[in-house]
């Protein structure tokens, strides 16, 4: 097993764990806009308490988004500098898919509907299905899509997890109707579960260079240039 | 002690090396202008999503030309401030955890400090204490400069800086964006005392400054001359006597108030030409001397941050292990 280190900062959630030989330590902490404090602090916690070295690790992952800019931004500036100055590889992991293994992982759930709130009357969207190694893997790709169109899915048996079920629980409900049996609005992702994935990732060749650490906004084209 | 220099506090992504043994070994910038010319402004969200596609392979460049290893920095220092938090933030992120990571001492530095000391980077630095006249795209401010991290804020614009109110009065006279250097172009063709405006805050005593009126003048001048190219430049001619000739008066007032025999200029807007011919006449006229940096240091530019930072990282300043990113932070405050 690879040993990683993984961070995310993509909700209000800041969150950083260590994953070494099918162990994982996790710090996680619900403060919004305490992320710059927090985060290297963290790190620097969990590589003590492991007594291990940069130098000891085989890659740095990240939730590398959906979800806020600024917390995006965060993670992927820290992780472009530590995956630098260490001669890391990095694995930029979805934020709805840490999500997703988070909700297997806590409440056994293996049919998943993510979905965070991208403000603007938009949500970020992915579904996910268990895989036979208890890895989740995409049913429906990641998407940013309206609030009143989201995609449905075509069977049933669903649970949501993410704040887009606590933001917009009766809009939601009209639309998916039955198709889904529960939701957990307060779930965030863990880097933990980031971690676990990275992990697979890492064994199939899906590392990158730290310049390569870079966001997923999937909300781009927000700005019209001037008609001249 | 060699020290790494990163700035994204606006819309230029730069890297430098600065050691207090060898001087500046380099630096490099990468300017976003393209991107926000399309806008006819600085967009903020899309100035920091670039400043984190640019700074990495700008950096691992610097440390490829100069074949020296990253083992080799014994500190960093970040622009911390003020400027676009988004921006900002981005330097911030990889300057604090690259240093974290390589294990060597950072600090977050103020934006305006390291305008002020880059004159420092000269071969014939001024010596302390000297007033500095700063004009940029984003500020204009008289301090007199004590030593290092004594700031005294003599004045400031009380809304656009002198940088901004060229940029603006460019666009709305059709010069395209930024304009500034465009329309200090076109002055040069203009006619002298065809148009005259104000000297703002000139009348009364004090070192503030204020511009954005000044643009409004030059506006309606437009909309109420014969719209023709001379009469453009004549305008432009007008606008930028008023701009130099009021910071002039300012910084006359700011060296007898203070008794200061020496002036730096910095800034972006540093590198007009009529600014500097006024200047050395006026430093003639006092027996003062006018320090000009290149203007590479006068725009924005890592090299000024690694020189500040590195001279309190010497002086046993270190950051403790936060992200340090505030978009507004005086000057006086990082004294």
């Amino acid at each position: 097993m690879p040993r990683i280190l993984a961070i995310d900062t993509s909700t209000q959630v800041c969150s950083a764990a260590l994953l070494i030989n099918d162990e994982v330590q996790e710090r996680y902490e619900v403060k919004p806009q305490q992320h710059t404090r927090l985060i290297l602090p963290m790190i620097d916690g969990l590589l003590a308490e492991a007594n291990i070295s940069l130098q000891q690790l085989d890659a740095i992952a990240f939730g590398c988004g959906p979800g806020s800019f600024t917390g995006l931004r965060i993670v992927a500036g820290v992780v472009q500098g530590i995956a630098f100055a260490a001669d890391l590889p990095v694995i930029p992991i979805s934020t709805l898919w840490a999500l997703a293994q988070g909700a297997y992982r806590i409440r056994n759930w293996q049919k998943v509907i993510t979905t965070l709130d991208a403000r603007m009357g938009e949500l970020y969207w992915a579904s996910f299905q268990l895989d036979n190694a208890n890895k989740m893997y995409a049913i429906e790709a990641e998407q940013l899509c309206s609030l009143t169109k989201v995609p449905l899915p075509s069977d049933n048996d669903w649970y949501g997890v993410g704040d887009g079920w606590l933001n917009f629980a009766e809009v939601l409900k009209q639309q998916l109707a039955d198709k889904v049996i529960e939701v957990e609005p307060n779930l965030y992702p863990h880097a933990q579960d980031v971690a676990v994935l990275a992990a697979v990732a890492y064994q199939q060749g899906k590392a990158v260079a730290a310049e390569q650490a870079l966001p997923v906004y999937l909300r781009d084209n927000m700005y019209k240039p001037n008609a001249k | 002690m060699r020290i790494l220099g990163i700035e994204t506090s606006c819309d230029d992504s730069a890297v430098a090396i600065y050691d207090s043994t060898c001087g500046l070994l380099a630096h490099k910038i990468y300017s976003q202008t393209d991107i926000h010319r399309l806008y006819g402004g600085v967009v903020p969200e899309l100035a920091a999503r670039d400043h984190l596609q640019k700074l990495l392979p700008l950096l691992i460049q610097l440390f490829k030309d100069l074949n020296i290893s990253k083992k080799s920095i014994e500190g960093i220092a970040y622009t911390a401030g003020p400027g676009l938090m988004g921006a900002l933030l981005v330097g911030a992120a990889v300057g604090r955890s690259l240093g974290w990571a390589l294990g060597v001492p950072t600090l977050g530095v103020h934006h305006l400090e390291g305008h002020l000391l880059a004159p420092m980077l000269e071969p014939n630095p001024p010596q302390f204490p000297f007033v500095a006249l700063l004009v940029s795209g984003g500020h204009t401010l008289l301090v007199e400069v004590q030593g290092l991290g004594r700031y005294t804020l003599l004045g400031e614009s009380l809304d656009d800086a002198a940088g901004e109110a060229f940029d603006k009065t460019a666009k709305l006279l059709g010069l395209g964006y930024p304009g500034g250097p465009a329309l200090a172009q076109l002055a040069e063709k203009g006619q002298a005392g065809r148009y005259v405006f104000p000297r703002p805050m000139t009348d009364r005593p004090g070192l503030d400054f204020s511009f954005s009126g000044l643009k409004t003048a030059a506006l309606n001048t437009w909309l109420n001359a014969e719209q023709t190219e001379q009469a453009k430049a004549d305008i432009a001619h007008a606008f930028q006597t008023a701009v130099i000739d009021t910071l002039v008066i300012k910084c006359r007032r700011a060296l007898q108030q203070t008794r200061a025999q020496r002036l730096v200029i910095a800034g972006g807007v540093s590198a007009n030409r009529l600014l500097r011919e006024q200047l050395a006449v006026l430093a003639q006229k006092l027996n003062i001397q006018v320090f000009f940096p290149r203007v590479e240091f006068c725009t924005d530019n890592a090299a000024m941050i690694a020189y500040a930072g590195c001279q309190r990282l010497l002086a046993g300043q270190r950051d403790d292990l936060t992200i340090k990113a505030q978009a507004r932070w005086s000057l006086t405050e990082s004294n």
